[in-house]
């Protein structure tokens, strides 16, 4: 039995994500020592519009770093590195001058430069800059989001041009504040980051100067490219004062760090509200036909930058809360596996959740959900084991691209999250995928992630191989589904996915 | 009437004026309905907070019906909830005291496992989630059966078989384990179910102080236990810790 975990030293890590800002802190061994949280506010403008104020932001994660230092009872000489996470292509612009941001933080989430997004495409579409950038054009991404900034807040444009403005995703927020701000501060981003801006090319990992300028993104705002684990600058003020910045990825693909996906053909799936799946593809990148995007998987210090496939699905957890909140047919999110566990399969029936579309790898916005193979045997127990299998079978459809994409076979899945305490649905997953699910025993990769990226910048770990060692299997789900079967409820499942196409006429969607 | 609990009245009458509705009421409202004194109101209000039957709304101060009442009538504890509210501190007692770990429930006549979390060693393991275990040897079965008193009741009627030399299984000796483990808050299983594998286990209540499981570490017996064959002691607190973490975030709200 290795002891209690309260010598030093430490590496802490702080996740700013969408909902709530955390600090963790880690020993040698991958051990949560402390954990401080924060919410911040939703902000809702108007319909679709999603904002956070990221002066809020980083009060609260000066404060979750105090908070997560004081529970641990530790110091900042205990602390050997910081490390960054943080909420993907949520996009500010601030004032290099005053430190102040010139508006809110327009959240990934937020659909207001859908059109724009049209409009750039131009006569090519959605691909037009998918080659360099290995993204579709869509709201999602940050550089449509900065130019819907320089174009409706007034005088904007020429502050930017005359170099007082400066643009970042929250990595660079949170690493320009706590390397001292305007006393100072670096104003940098990491490469993962980066490669969600749709403004930096995959091949050479720089900004693009000519898709900046078609976009309309003056040069001039931009941070300035690092890995995503070394010394970016050191602590200036608060409690960490003195402390490295050593690492920076954003949130899915410091799971995928944190999983020590290191080896081409890795891959984790990370469920929660929606569901992120990375295939970490090497050296290589894999333009996808089926519909996946192509984005950096991390970079240490000078090696050769790891690249990823990334498939995501809308509506996982979303659906069980659905479930909940709407049907009413459960009390509490993990009562679906009771629900579920009373029957002994579907009843035939097969609910598709494209409740804002198909996403991965369909991409119709005319697609809407669908319970299909309805007769009077079907229970809501059989309709609470669909609701888990939708999850199973979009993974599948998500693995199915990789594998097309990719021409690599996944060997196992390695999975986090919420939904992982849902144990028939990961058996369910293994079944419907037929590799083994395996659960590691950390569920806090994200934050774990990025301080295995800041230990390795700092030598507080020597190499990748010394975190694998770290990694530690808690469960795993051996596939035990005939093959048969497998393919006729995969055809049954196929099925019902057809279904859901083009319910919208098309000036509706 | 005399003979009833006067606090016990009043409180009731708290429940049925803020009872119909999304009924708010401040504490001078219910003190006057009610012609208590403002100071007994408080008390008794408090005391039903503590108990969850009351909530008091942070930012006007009034008093609402809580949760607690809702989940009287349907009070029983989902497993998988469980599980769900298990799973960090299970992981974390695992890697801890590089054991297996186990979360049993109380099943018919046996202990039904919930969860389990691998031995972090790398080794193939198997998940035992939907085992059976049984009641009067295992470490898990004796806190649930000292704890619990349905579970105890059951363990009193099953025939209490002799898995090896050391299972106890005369009714006085296993009530003394039983009364032992009451005592000191775990129990052990040294050799009484599987030769050369020793456990130790621990009650999780829930908010209301029932006890809705038990959390147990198994390993080979030289590795947990000491040269007497004792189980290690920091073995005993680690497993106690994790189960009062369950217990401390059972019933804390929903996910």
């Amino acid at each position: 039995m290795t002891d209690a975990h309260t010598a030093g030293p430490f590496i802490a890590a702080i996740d700013q994500g969408t909902t709530s800002s955390r600090c963790i802190v880690f020993d040698k061994d991958g051990r949560i020592v402390s954990v401080d949280q924060k919410e911040h506010e939703q902000i809702f403008p108007k319909p679709g519009w999603v904002e956070h104020d990221a002066t809020e932001i980083w009060n609260n994660v000066q404060e979750v770093v105090a908070g997560a230092i004081e529970k641990g009872g530790i110091t900042a000489a205990d602390v050997k590195a910081v490390g960054i996470t943080n909420q993907r292509e949520t996009t500010l612009l601030w004032d290099r001058n005053t430190g102040e941001p010139v508006h809110n933080a327009i959240v990934w989430q937020d659909t207001r430069t859908d059109a724009l997004c049209r409009e750039l495409g131009r006569n090519v579409g959605q691909d037009r800059f998918r080659r360099e950038t290995g993204l579709p054009l869509a709201s999602y991404f940050s550089g449509p989001k900065v130019r819907w900034m320089l174009d409706n807040i007034e005088g904007l444009r020429e502050r930017a041009e005359r170099g007082d403005i400066l643009f970042g995703t929250m990595d660079s927020w949170v690493i320009w504040n706590l390397t001292g701000g305007v006393d100072g501060g670096r104003h940098v981003t990491d490469v993962t980051n980066a490669s969600r801006t749709m403004l930096m090319n995959l091949h050479t990992m720089e900004w693009d100067e000519k898709i900046a300028q078609s976009i309309g993104v003056p040069m001039a705002v931009l941070p300035e490219i690092r890995s995503s684990a070394e010394v970016y600058g050191e602590v200036r003020d608060g409690v960490l004062a003195g402390v490295p910045v050593a690492s920076a990825l954003g949130d899915q693909q410091a799971a995928l760090f944190g999983q020590t996906c290191f080896s081409e053909g890795e891959a984790k799936s990370t469920y929660g509200t929606g569901t992120f799946l990375l295939l970490n593809t090497g050296n290589k990148i894999i333009n996808s036909y089926s519909g996946l995007v192509t984005t950096v998987g991390y970079k240490i210090g000078d090696e050769a930058p790891v690249y990823s496939l990334e498939g995501s699905i809308a509506v996982t957890g979303a659906l069980v809360q659905w479930m909940r909140d709407q049907m009413g047919l459960i009390n509490s999110a993990p009562e679906i596996e009771t629900l579920a566990a009373s029957v002994e399969d579907n009843g035939g029936a097969y609910f598709v959740p494209a409740f804002s579309g198909l996403f991965a790898p369909y991409w119709r916005s005319d697609a809407r959900g669908v319970i299909a193979g309805l007769t009077r045997y079907v229970t809501k127990a059989h309709i609470a084991r669909a609701v888990l299998e939708a999850t199973a079978w979009q993974t599948r459809e998500i693995t199915d691209a990789m594998t097309k994409d990719s021409g690599v076979e996944l060997t196992a899945l390695k999975v986090d999250g919420g939904m992982t305490s849902n144990n028939l649905l990961m058996q369910t997953l293994s079944d419907f995928l037929d590799v083994p699910v395996v659960r590691p025993m950390v569920a806090e990769t994200t934050c774990l992630g990025a301080a295995y990226a800041a230990g390795l910048a700092v030598g507080f770990w020597p190499d990748t191989d010394a975190l694998r060692a770290n990694w530690r299997r808690a469960a795993e789900w051996t596939p035990h589904m005939d093959a048969a079967k497998r393919d006729h409820e995969y055809t049954f499942w196929l099925k019902a996915v057809e279904r859901t196409m083009g319910w919208l006429e098309h000036d509706e969607s | 009437m005399a003979k009833n609990i006067q606090s016990l009245e009043r409180a009731a009458a708290m429940l049925r004026l803020l009872a119909g509705g999304e009924r708010r009421l401040g504490l001078s409202d219910i003190a006057s309905s009610l012609e208590l004194a403002k100071g007994t109101a408080h008390g008794i209000l408090r005391t039903l907070q503590a108990e969850g039957f009351v909530e008091q709304d942070p930012a006007s101060g009034r008093y609402q019906l809580g949760a607690e009442l809702l989940r009287l009538g349907n009070s029983y504890l989902d497993v998988h909830e469980l599980r769900a509210r298990a799973l960090v501190w299970t992981d974390d007692l695992a890697r801890s005291s590089g054991e297996s770990v186990h979360l049993g429930v109380l099943h018919q006549q046996g202990v039904l496992i919930v969860h389990h979390v691998f031995r972090p060693d790398d080794s193939r393991q198997v998940l035992e989630v939907g085992a059976m275990q049984p009641l009067h040897s295992t470490a898990l079965g004796k806190v649930l059966s000292a704890y619990d008193p349905v579970a105890h009741s059951e363990a009193l009627e099953i025939e209490r078989e002799a898995f090896t030399p050391r299972t106890v299984t005369a009714l006085q000796a296993f009530e003394g384990e039983l009364d032992l483990a009451r005592a000191r808050g775990w129990a052990c299983d040294v050799e009484e179910t599987w030769a050369g594998v020793a456990a130790v286990a621990a009650p999780i209540h829930d908010r209301r102080r029932m006890p809705v499981g038990a959390v147990a570490v198994t390993g080979a017996i030289e590795r947990v236990c000491d040269a007497g064959k004792e189980l290690r002691a920091e073995l005993i607190a680690a497993v106690r810790d994790c189960a009062r973490a369950v217990s401390r975030d059972l019933g804390a709200g929903r996910f």
